[in-house]
């Protein structure tokens, strides 16, 4: 047995012992122990270093409110993680702990030379200094800065687990499994409703843990746990520990983090490492208790100064004795116990300093029975130990005067400055906080969320006021959901209940300005530096905080907070609450990362949007490429070829032949209702009044500033049904913006909108034999340029299926698009290849379609345009209803500068040398020879090698574009300039001469 | 005002530091002033410290509704760079960018301006499309901005993730070199200790509650908690919060506030050694020099004054970095916060004259103007100083929605900060 594990006290299984390796030497804990019990339980204080001074540090508190113990836990490759809190770590056999931030070793750290240098690295230095010469800042002294900062080391290696995310909802949540939430619980479940009981440690309890000395309705304390939790359990009550709230959200949404593995030697299969809850709670009940403050003086950081309430947990929850020769220094009641029971299990108690002049007498009798010096009215000034505390110094203080000093020799310091409600979450909530003199700490007041807070969250200090608060706000809160229901009476004996007084620096007989008393241990922020910041002209509590980085440590600030605010507030001669705390902000302790992206990793990071014939398309050995969350097929390489080849290849079947196109990411939209024809008016540019039923028209989608948005093909179905098109990436920003318009600006048309993008497939059949191809797979429509001329709409069946045929060409050639129940969409489009295989069809990707589009100049929304083009810059005047009384963004298209000269308008570009391929996104100049900075007039928006042009072509926006047809521009390129001429932007077929339908029968 | 240098960190660290005065004195309000500047964030301050240094008006007030700095310029992300795709965005923005690099010296004031480059990835042929006309376009306006394929990209930041199989591949990216960070409360306190040793001064905790004009329209002073304020012109720059301030002077403002969230991971080790954006995914990330990884998202998706901000948006702003920097997932989220920020149609600010005489605003800076500090208050200053534009602010009026002059960075590019 190690040698300060107390036999017979503690929860720990001693008869399960676990070895570890801490600084890379074995450990032996039990079962049940933290890092830093196990490590106390062998002796062992020092744990970590400070961040700026790498001062060494012990565990100072038990919980997660740690701010020194921190260690880099690893479970072999890719499970390391930095900056772990050795007092909630649990161990298991082979768990590796390394200390951080120090170099070469724990016990000796060459970066402590820093703490030699202290006075000139008071708060802020590094704004005042660091200036000369000016390129000296980030190539020396920020890298210096950087490396010295920082405590742990980041993963450099993928992180092998998985984390899952879950919703819950529930009537009432309560945070916090000590008496309070222990109380509240059963007394919401018993009303009947369903209560989640959530607890950051790995047990229920809470201070119940720590102290097994109290009776509670007759049964010892841990006994009446036990009991309390199977009733809980009987209630049908989620008991969830290891399971912090990390954060309260707008409509009693809390954050839960749950914790699944770290505990656990064996990783199980198929279970996550973390899991975040989002649960939706009627009620919320905070009973997340107190935290203990430290006291402030100088020497209060060395390894072996501990908060006392800290030993009453090491003791009485892990059965570990934090030293032989503990002196108490407190200025509240509680710690006086933690001498008692140290006192009790075998330690020899120096002296119990206490800064009050008359601590109760009982205390102080009960002190006297056990022979344990009491030293009334006194103060600490210093500490000495370099890696754990050997002496520390007290002095009487009378009437402010420090007296003389006497140095008490120990082995460890229990020091106590009072309780503070933990108010971290309630403050997510906005809450308002209201000063309580008497208890010197902020409570919990007003909150816009339907929550309530119990017990020592209330400043209610002892079992039984605990018990009965929470049992109380329990039935409150069930009243508040209309459930009846009583609190139950619990008698407590043996409670442990106190008060105290608070303060700021202890008084010292030093100067002050050489006292090195520590408020954020972490930080290394001292009282002093305080003062400075307030001496400086830092009045905020927000610039103090700042300006020292005080409560910026990784405990939030849960050691820091007050302390901080007290010294500052009596820096600035002002109260308290005129001072103010800063905003805790979420979440509570820090949480990984993991945790929050979830499931959302790797190839589910967002999902992948696939057409139903994609898998063909990836048979075929497609080449793809992400559209927004599309993937399409970008070619289709035949063996030996590189995407140019494969594209004009495609090209020249489509031009020649027939060629197939998986166009079902177009985005659909059904609009459909008796005013549907005037919900098209208003939103396209383009009149639809006159466009009868089976014939369709090219829409265009302006924003309410008069630019381009989206356009489409919209095919009339029947009088009040429209089968609307979208771009790809533009179908769900489109719906988006008919429905706004739809509810919030004419809530009176009788309209509905529905995205049919997923429930059709589309495939596009383009070329001269196309019509051959479809007239045995179609029935219902006669395709001859009479019955089914261009831009015609019908519904019908193709090779048997369901179909919408529209007939429109986005290349030029003759053209139809097949859409068919999407499901149906592979059997379609392997059936088209079968037949139109003797036809010479070829399947085409996205980048022939790009191709063929430009030479015939139809624009790509987004590509062409970019939200600063108007119709008529696009060359699209007449694609807007010029008699219509209003659209979308006909106001903005009134603007003076939308119709000013000088508009970036789209044009047409050839290379004078008619060889050179411009590359999308270059800019274009007049004048070559100009200096840089030169005057851009527009820039390249397509280019492409076109073999239908005979040479690479490209569309462009040009300043006065369409009034340069034939002038050249220039095109500066970092090696050198291109020139090209601006032309019109159609490079193929002109007359449309080729979008005709072949007779049946004719020659194709 | 005590000049900062290493000389006097030794003088005053000897005699333990009890010889520091303060940077600036907290101003109770007099009666009237030459300008009031509503806003002290680093724009406000800024504003004032250029009138007094550069134009002589010391006669001047910030007024605060909080502490100075507590605004967006205390919650962001500080990424500082100028590759904008307009020539009228890339003059202010250089000009910022100009003013950065000699700002602690200006300023006797460590901000602490880390030219370490900042990297924004593409992960589509349009991202491509999109940087490549950025580049192209800094280039030939003399704005450093440079290609890398994935490789040098991943050379010049390692934990860069250039899997071809990841969800969104990176396909390149574009480098700024000259851009970076800098430490944004010092740029506050910097700007104010500059401004306030020059005799202007600096009132905290003290709402304006509504703008006055006279008889003639003209502005006449602010009302504000601790009372009227005279003042022959003010100038309005409250970032979230300046529809409502300039909606008390009659005065309607094209624009919307959202919420934006931000959040560090715990402090390490130098791990990451630039700036790296992707609009693709949502995310932008660099480290501070106290270690912690800094991360930005993109707004919130509703209109809101509470800077509360909501989880699932961060949710995904987490997963969209460990998607492209999969080694930080074991790392743990320190804390998080939002702030408000005001939105123009076509995403670039306004830097103007308004209607009304003697009242000027400075408004707009949505997601990205901290890195426009010291060029946005430089010339602010001179506009205020001038009734008249400076040449590099001209084009950012208040006109521009009602002509259609817009700089519509967003309709280029899309992206963010
Ligand atoms: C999370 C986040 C990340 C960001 N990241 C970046 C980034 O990486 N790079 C970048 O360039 N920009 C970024 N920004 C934007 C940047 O922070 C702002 O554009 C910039 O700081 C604005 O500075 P400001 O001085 O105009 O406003 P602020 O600093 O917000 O100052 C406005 C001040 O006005 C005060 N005020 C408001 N109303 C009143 C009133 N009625 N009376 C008196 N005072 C009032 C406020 O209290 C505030 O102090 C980010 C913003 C946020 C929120």
């Amino acid at each position: 047995m190690s040698r300060f594990r107390v036999p017979g006290r503690g929860r720990v299984n001693p008869d399960r012992p676990v070895t570890f390796r801490f600084d890379g030497r074995p450990v032996q804990g039990c079962e049940g122990d933290t890092v830093a019990s196990a490590l106390l339980a062998n002796g062992i204080h020092l744990m970590g270093r400070s961040f700026k001074y790498h001062r060494p540090r012990g565990a100072v508190a038990a919980g997660s409110e740690e701010p020194n113990a921190l260690i880099n836990t690893r479970r072999g490759p890719g499970r390391a993680e930095p900056n772990t809190r050795a007092t909630m770590q649990e161990i298991w056999p082979g768990l590796e702990a390394r200390p951080q931030n120090c170099w070469p070793r724990l016990s000796f750290d060459l970066g402590a030379v820093n703490d030699r240098a202290y006075m000139l690295f008071s708060a802020g230095f590094y704004y005042k200094t660091f200036m000369w010469p000016r390129s000296f800042w980030d190539k020396l002294y920020e890298p210096v800065i950087r490396a010295a900062a920082g405590l742990g080391v980041s993963p450099s290696e993928e992180d092998p687990d998985t984390y899952a995310s879950r919703y819950l909802h529930t009537d009432v949540l309560v945070v916090g499994a000590g008496p309070a939430g222990l109380a509240a619980a059963r007394t919401a479940a018993e009303a009947g409703l369903r209560v989640v009981l959530v607890d950051e440690h790995a047990e229920a309890g809470g201070t119940l843990l720590s102290e097994p000395q109290a009776r509670i309705a007759g049964l010892p304390a841990w006994d009446w746990l036990t009991a309390e939790l199977a009733a809980l359990k009987a209630l049908g009550v989620r008991v969830m520990t290891r399971t912090t709230a990390i954060g309260y959200y707008h409509q009693n949404m809390i954050g839960l983090c749950q914790r699944l593995t770290d505990h656990l030697a064996e990783l199980p299969a198929d279970t996550p490492r973390e899991r975040m809850w989002r649960l939706r709670a009627a009620r919320v009940v905070l009973a997340q208790g107190a935290l203990e403050k430290p006291l402030v003086f100088d020497g209060n950081d060395r390894p072996g100064v501990m908060l006392a309430g800290a030993a009453q947990t090491y003791l009485h929850r892990f059965g570990v004795r934090v030293g032989d020769r503990p002196v108490i220094l407190t200025s509240h009641d509680s710690a006086w116990h933690a001498a008692f029971d140290l006192q009790d299990a075998g330690a020899k108690v120096a002296a119990i300093v206490d800064t009050r002049a008359a601590p109760p007498a009982a205390l102080a009798g009960e002190a006297q029975a056990r022979g344990i010096r009491v030293l009334a009215g006194f103060t600490a000034t210093a500490t000495s130990g370099r890696l754990r505390v050997r002496s520390v110094r007290v002095h009487p203080v009378s009437a402010g005067t420090v007296g003389a000093g006497e140095e008490i020799a120990c082995d460890c310091l229990l020091m106590s400055g009072g309780w503070t409600p933990s108010l971290h979450l309630f403050s997510h909530t906005k809450g308002s906080l209201a000063w309580d003199e008497d208890r010197t700490t902020f409570l919990p007041a007003d909150t816009p969320e339907d929550c309530v807070i119990a017990g020592a969250g209330r400043g209610l200090w002892g079992i039984a006021a605990t018990l009965a608060d929470g049992a109380e706000k329990g039935a409150e809160v069930a009243a508040s959901l209309g459930r009846g229901a009583s609190a139950p009476a619990l008698p407590v004996e043996g409670d442990r209940t106190g008060s105290g007084t608070s303060h700021t620096e202890l008084a010292t007989d030093r100067s002050p300005s050489r006292a090195r008393a520590f408020v954020d241990f972490q930080n290394d922020v001292t009282a002093k530096d305080l003062r400075l910041a307030v001496r400086e002209g830092m009045r905020s509590i927000e610039h103090v905080k700042r300006y020292t980085t005080n409560g910026m440590a990784t405990d939030q600030g849960k050691m820091s907070n007050i302390n901080g605010l007290n010294i500052a507030a009596d820096a600035l001669g002002r109260a308290q609450p005129k001072v103010g705390l800063t905003t805790f902000r979420p979440p509570y302790t820090p949480t990984s990362f993991g945790a929050f992206a979830g499931y959302h990793r790797g190839g589910h990071f967002e999902v992948t949007r696939r057409t139903a014939i994609d898998p063909l398309a990836e048979a075929a050995g497609a080449v793809f490429e992400p559209v927004g969350q599309w993937r399409r097929a970008r070619y289709f390489p035949r063996p030996g070829e590189d995407m140019d080849t494969a594209v004009a290849r495609e090209c020249r079947a489509t031009r020649t032949a027939i060629g197939m196109f998986d166009a079902s990411t177009l985005g659909k939209i059904e609009v459909v209702g008796p005013d549907a024809v005037e919900f098209m008016n208003r939103m396209y540019t383009n009149p639809w009044t006159k466009l009868q039923p089976g014939r369709c028209r090219y829409g265009l989608l302006l924003g309410d500033d008069g630019f381009i948005r989206d356009d489409g093909v919209i095919g009339r179905l029947a009088h009040d049904r429209f089968h609307v098109t979208t771009t790809t990436g533009g179908a769900a920003r489109v719906l988006n913006m008919m429905e706004d318009y739809l509810q919030t600006e004419w809530p009176e048309l009788d309209v509905w909108l529905t995205s049919t993008t997923e429930q059709w497939s589309t495939i596009a059949l383009n070329g001269p034999r196309v019509a051959e191809l479809l007239r045995p797979l179609v029935e219902g429509v006669t395709l001859t340029e009479e019955a089914f001329p261009h831009m015609s709409v019908a519904e019908c069946t193709v090779a048997g299926m369901p179909a919408r045929l529209f007939r429109v060409s986005f290349t030029g050639e003759t053209g139809f698009e097949v859409n068919v129940p999407a499901p149906m969409g592979p059997a379609l489009w392997q059936r088209l290849a079968e037949a139109g295989a003797p036809l010479g069809l070829t399947p085409y990707g996205t980048e022939a379609m790009h191709v063929m589009r430009a030479e015939k100049g139809y624009i790509i929304v987004g590509q062409d345009t970019d939200g600063t083009v108007t119709p008529a810059d696009a060359g699209l005047t007449w694609a807007v209803g010029k008699a219509k009384p209003d659209f979308v963004g006909k106001r903005g298209l009134a603007r003076p500068d939308l119709t000013a000269p000088g508009r970036r308008q789209l044009v047409g570009l050839l290379t004078e040398d008619g060889t050179t391929l411009l590359e999308e996104g270059a800019q274009i100049v007049l004048d070559p020879a100009q200096p840089v900075p030169m005057k851009m007039v527009g820039h390249v928006t397509s280019a492409y090698r076109s073999e239908a042009a005979g040479r690479p072509i490209a569309l462009a926006l040009v300043e006065g574009g369409h009034g340069r047809m034939g002038e050249t521009v220039h095109i500066p390129m970092p090696d050198r300039t291109i020139a090209a001429t601006i032309t019109g932007c159609v490079f193929h077929d002109p007359e449309n001469t080729r979008l005709k339908l072949a007779a049946p029968g004719g020659d194709a | 005002m005590t000049r900062f240098n290493a000389f006097n960190l030794v003088r005053h660290a000897l005699t333990g530091n009890r010889n520091w005065t303060e940077q600036w004195p907290d101003a109770e309000p007099k009666a009237e002033y030459d300008v009031v500047i509503v806003g002290a964030g680093g724009h406000g301050l800024g504003c004032a410290y250029y009138l007094a240094k550069e134009h002589g008006i010391t006669n001047v007030a910030v007024i605060d509704k909080g502490w100075l700095g507590g605004g967006n310029t205390g919650r962001n992300t500080t990424i500082i760079r100028s590759n904008y795709l307009y020539d009228e965005s890339a003059r202010l923005f250089d000009h910022s960018v100009d003013l950065w690099e000699g700002l602690s010296q200006e300023l006797n004031y460590n901000v602490m301006y880390s030219r370490r480059g900042c990297m924004m990835l593409a992960h589509s042929v349009h991202d491509i499309q999109s940087f490549k006309r950025h580049i192209h376009a800094n280039r030939l306006n003399g704005v450093d901005n440079r290609w890398l394929t994935p490789q040098e990209a991943k050379d010049y930041c390692p934990p860069l993730n250039i899997s071809p199989d990841a969800r969104y591949p990176v396909l390149g990216a574009a480098l700024q070199e000259r851009a970076g960070t800098a430490r944004h409360d010092a740029v506050a306190w910097g700007y104010a200790r500059g401004a306030a040793a020059r005799g202007v001064d600096i009132i905290q905790n003290c709402p304006v509650t509504a703008i006055r004009r006279g008889p003639s329209g003209g502005v006449i002073g602010v009302e504000t908690a601790r009372g009227f304020i005279r003042a022959k012109k003010v100038a309005v720059s409250a970032s979230g919060h300046n529809t409502m301030v300039m909606d008390t002077a009659g005065v309607r403002l094209p624009l919307e506030s959202f919420p934006l969230q931000a959040l560090v991971s715990e402090p390490v080790k130098p791990v990451f050694p630039c700036v790296v954006m992707s609009n693709t995914v949502h995310a932008y990330i660099s480290q501070s020099d106290k270690g912690e990884l800094v991360i930005g998202s993109g707004t919130d998706q509703y209109t809101s004054y509470s800077q509360r901000g909501g989880l699932p948006l961060i949710e995904h702003t987490v997963a969209a970095i460990t998607e492209v920097f999969p080694i930080f997932n074991r790392m743990r989220m320190l804390r998080k916060w939002g702030g408000i920020v005001d939105v123009t149609p076509d995403r670039s600010a306004i830097i103007s004259k308004t209607p009304v005489q003697g009242l000027y605003v400075n408004c707009g800076w949505g997601t990205g103007g901290f890195k426009a500090t010291p060029g946005a208050a430089h010339t602010l200053a001179w506009t205020v100083a001038k009734d008249e534009p400076h040449p590099i602010n001209a084009p950012f009026t208040l006109e521009r929605f009602r002509t259609g002059r817009l700089i519509d960075e967003a309709a280029a590019a899309a992206v963010a900060h």
